[in-house]
């Protein structure tokens, strides 16, 4: 059934009220869900076959070695727990690097923007009278992690959309001046004595999940995920929704069209650029606000990192970047239950094999299907 | 007892996504004729050549070539098999010399080292032999777009190709060159090489073409020989019905411009610098009436993009933009705008359209900021203008939620055309409009530009095809070299004339 064919005998009079084109992006269709999430599956399927070859490389069963992966994450209240902690972190750096990507910037100083914005908040709860309820605290806490963060974020911003800087490189040099700076700070003049952490939050720490479910006793999950999620869905409001977004996509895709479009480049670049530093600070609040209620030096080193993984797996939209940081919990998570079998570096490995999978998986399986789809309509 | 044809293909179907681009198509060249593949925009004849050539694989049908069966073959085999494509857009390398590029893939090494000189000679003893002059050793960068045209022709003949495809080779030709590529490719055809020409333009169709395959909604619809056959009976075939071809189109004289109001656009001594930082534009000033379209004829490359660019802002210049009074050159592209320009952008690929963007997106790019509620889009309103739009300009496939890369050229144009059209504007910056446009719709795009003229607007006009120029401009401006080296009346203005011109062999005192 050709499509030209079935539309040129359409009437040409009024719009037909059979197909109203507004009620379309409510209910994705069928193909687009399913090149939405086959594709990935595929990559996972792959990359777990790649798994068992390296348990098999190091003599043990694959089978027993996967059953004590999930049962170290998913199986019980704590694993999972952890999971979700490690999940939190990595959506928020996800977002951050993922917003980047939209607009056609890479962000590799998520890193040091995630650790800023724990510095200013674990700063700002010093600062705070005690006694304050947490909810009164809380549009501090955000407000100081998002400005802790989103400052880092703005300097490539703007070094790039004034003089051309490429982001690139300020934000992998960033990485290096802020994390020492925030090292310089922390160790020589905000430190509790004998250790390498700040002293606690006067006022408005979250609670843990444990604190409310017995059976999470001991896990560091928070309820910090529930401000990744509230995130998530306003990132993919702003990129989809309103006109902002609209204009950031329209840079990352096509800088020319954009321009003819009358959209200001570089306020784009540097705006997106400050806004993603200001996500990946947030995250600092999982571990300062949600956990331990201080700051401490190296509180999550490489999830930064990891959020560039987290956005390429999870294809720069919030969805699918919820999802990879819940993967890449699991097997960062995964990599301590496993250590008794196989190395705990196996898992890293594993982390890369999904990397490899998915992003030179994904194209070739979707065009497969297209391929399929069409030999069926024919 | 019959030759063996060249080429024969038959039944061919190829699909992209929802596209049908070739539905059963045939085509039968005959070995040592120049066969000319003509057809609107979208009806498949690039699809249908990318499948001779290799570069896509039939979804059906069968491939001849010298008798030979090569359905689905690579792109390497089709080389190896003689087969050659010159693109639309050239790939060539602009940082190497004209000899490297000839041999790139198969060159001349002596031990190591690439061997210039005998690269060289080959090039020089191919381009007499076919009267495809270039000086081998320059740079590819230097060059003009009728060089490196020569270039990508050497290169395909010189891997050995006795079939060569041409796919729209004039587009970007001054007349004068393009009259020199008739004749290389007659001398090709008396060494008995074989040309297939894809081409729009139906004058030359029949000056040059032994025979000619129609193409149609992706399907062969006649094959006809070129003696005696007239443009009318062509582009019948074409669009299946009579059409007002641009080229025999009658210039109607504007209906509403007075020349004593004030023009509606005033550009004085404008300078524009290209991307290089070389002055493209060089002190220009003219001016357009309301009800006036002024059109810029020239060969591309002499500071018309430039131009165009400066004067809707996406290049800085110097000088001065006056429209309806306002000063054009402080503000930014969107408040120009506001201000009430229009622009037609001569790429739609590059500026016109966001490919992965919906139809009903692009329907609203660069007015975004009109459709929304808040700081969030207007979805309903966005549908709205694209149901109405797409309706008023006959935009196919008929769907909103499409993404623009879905769609052929013309539509893809079409779409640009609704946009830019249906807002007020007093000034409109046409650039290319019907690049790359079928018949059909190149009639259609021409009677709003005339509407619009009609309705009071200022236009401006630039357009590598001298037939559109003569056909919609009340005055016409050559540009050569970043200066206007004549203005004239559409009176005073023929192709012989207008050709001195655009090759600079004359300047008006």
């Amino acid at each position: 059934m050709s499509m030209e064919r079935s539309l040129s005998t359409l009437p040409t009079d009024p719009p037909t009220p059979r197909t109203p084109p507004s009620a379309r992006p409510l209910l994705p269709s069928r193909a687009t869900l399913e090149e939405a999430i086959l594709p990935p599956l595929v990559a996972l399927m792959l990359a777990a076959v790649v798994g068992d070859l390296l348990i098999l490389s190091f003599g043990q069963s694959p089978s027993a070695v996967f059953h004590l992966l999930l049962e170290g994450t998913w199986g019980n209240a704590y694993g999972f727990g952890q999971v979700l902690y490690k999940a939190t972190t990595l959506v928020f750096t996800g977002l951050a690097v993922g917003l980047g990507l939209r607009a056609g910037l890479f962000n590799i100083g998520a890193e040091s923007q995630l650790a800023a914005g724990g510095f200013t908040a674990a700063m700002v709860g010093i600062l705070l009278p005690a006694g304050i309820p947490a909810l009164l605290c809380l549009p501090i806490y955000l407000i100081a992690a998002a400005l802790g963060g989103g400052v880092v974020g703005a300097v490539p911003g703007v070094l790039k959309a004034r003089f051309g800087a490429h982001e690139v490189i300020v934000t992998i040099m960033l990485n290096f001046v802020v994390l020492a700076l925030l090292n310089y700070l922390t160790s020589e003049k905000f430190h509790v004595p004998d250790t390498l952490h700040t002293a606690e939050l006067k006022s408005g720490a979250l609670p843990r999940l444990g604190d409310m479910f017995a059976a999470y006793h001991g896990s560091a999950a928070n309820v910090t995920i529930l401000l990744a999620l509230l995130a998530a869905f306003a990132l993919g409001w702003y990129l989809f929704r309103t006109r902002r977004g609209f204009e950031l996509r329209a840079v990352g895709l096509q800088p020319g069209a954009a321009e003819y479009a009358g959209v200001d480049v570089g306020g784009v670049t540097w705006r997106a650029l400050t806004i993603s530093g200001a996500l990946a600070g947030l995250g600092g609040l999982n571990f300062v606000l949600g956990y331990k209620h201080y700051y401490e030096e190296g509180f999550a080193t490489g999830a930064g990192f990891l959020g560039i993984a987290v956005a390429l797996v999870g294809r720069s939209h919030p969805v699918g970047i919820v999802l990879a940081a819940l993967l890449f919990a699991t097997l960062s998570q995964g990599g301590l239950a496993v250590n008794a079998l196989v190395p705990k570096q196996m898992v890293d490995v594993l982390q890369a094999v999904v990397i490899l999978a998915v992003s030179t998986s994904v194209p070739e399986v979707r065009r497969l299907l297209r391929s399929v789809r069409r030999s069926a309509d024919r | 007892m019959t030759t063996t044809p060249a080429i024969e293909l038959t039944g061919i179907d190829k699909a992209f996504g929802a596209v049908q681009a070739n539905r059963g198509a045939s085509l039968e060249v005959v070995s040592g004729e120049i066969h000319a593949l003509v057809g609107e925009n979208g009806a498949g004849k690039s699809t249908l050549m990318r499948v001779l050539a290799g570069m896509y694989a039939p979804d059906a049908g069968t491939m001849l070539v010298n008798g030979r069966d090569v359905t689905g073959w690579s792109t390497a085999q089709s080389i190896a098999g003689g087969v050659g494509m010159v693109h639309q857009h050239f790939m060539l390398v602009p940082t190497l010399t004209v000899a490297e590029n000839v041999v790139l893939g198969s060159e001349i090494t002596n031990g190591l080292s690439l061997d210039r000189a005998a690269a060289e000679r080959a090039v020089r003893e191919l381009s007499e032999r076919t009267g495809l002059h270039v000086p081998p050793a320059a740079l590819v960068s230097h060059l003009s777009v009728g060089e490196a045209q020569r270039v990508e022709i050497l290169k395909t003949l010189y891997r050995g190709a006795r079939i060569l495809i041409l796919d729209e080779p004039t587009a970007v030709l001054s007349p004068p060159e393009v009259t020199e590529l008739w004749n290389v490719l007659r001398t090709l055809r008396a060494d008995g090489g074989t040309v297939v020409l894809i081409t729009h333009k139906l004058d030359e169709v029949i000056d040059v073409s032994d025979s000619i395959t129609v193409m149609r909604q992706g399907s062969t619809v006649e094959r006809m020989s070129s003696r005696g056959v007239t443009p009318q009976a062509i582009a019948r075939a074409m669009v299946g019905r009579d059409v007002a071809l641009a080229l025999d189109a009658e210039y109607v004289p504007t209906s509403s411009a007075d020349p004593s109001a004030s023009p509606i656009l005033r550009v004085q001594d404008l300078t524009v610098l290209d991307a290089r930082g070389a002055v493209a534009v060089q002190d220009v000033s003219f001016d357009i009436a309301p009800g006036e379209i002024l059109g810029i004829a020239g060969v591309e490359g002499n500071g018309q993009t430039e131009l165009v660019e400066a004067l809707a802002g996406l290049r800085a210049a110097r000088g001065s933009a006056m429209l309806d009074g306002r000063d054009l050159l402080s503000l930014d592209v969107r408040r120009r705008g506001d201000a009430g320009l229009s622009h037609i952008p001569e790429d739609r690929h590059e500026r016109g359209l966001l490919l992965e963007y919906s139809v009903a997106e692009n329907l609203i790019l660069g007015q975004q900021h009109r459709f929304t509620r808040g700081v969030s889009m207007d979805r309903e309103a966005i549908q709205r203008n694209a149901r109405a739009l797409i309706q008023r300009y006959d935009i196919r496939p008929a769907d909103a939620a499409l993404q623009a890369r879905a769609l052929s050229g013309g539509n893809q144009q079409k779409i640009v055309i609704a946009r830019e059209m249906s807002r007020d504007f007093k000034v409109l910056l046409a650039a290319q409009p019907t690049r790359g446009v079928d018949v059909g719709a190149i009639e259609f795009i021409h009677s709003r530009l005339r509407e619009a003229r009609d309705a009071g607007a200022g236009i401006l006009l630039v357009s590598a095809d001298l037939a559109e120029v003569l056909a919609l401009a009340d005055r016409i401006a050559v540009m050569y070299g970043g200066r206007f080296v004549a203005v004239m009346s559409r009176a005073d203005a023929t192709p012989a004339v207008l050709g001195g011109f655009m090759t600079g062999a004359e300047r008006a005192a």
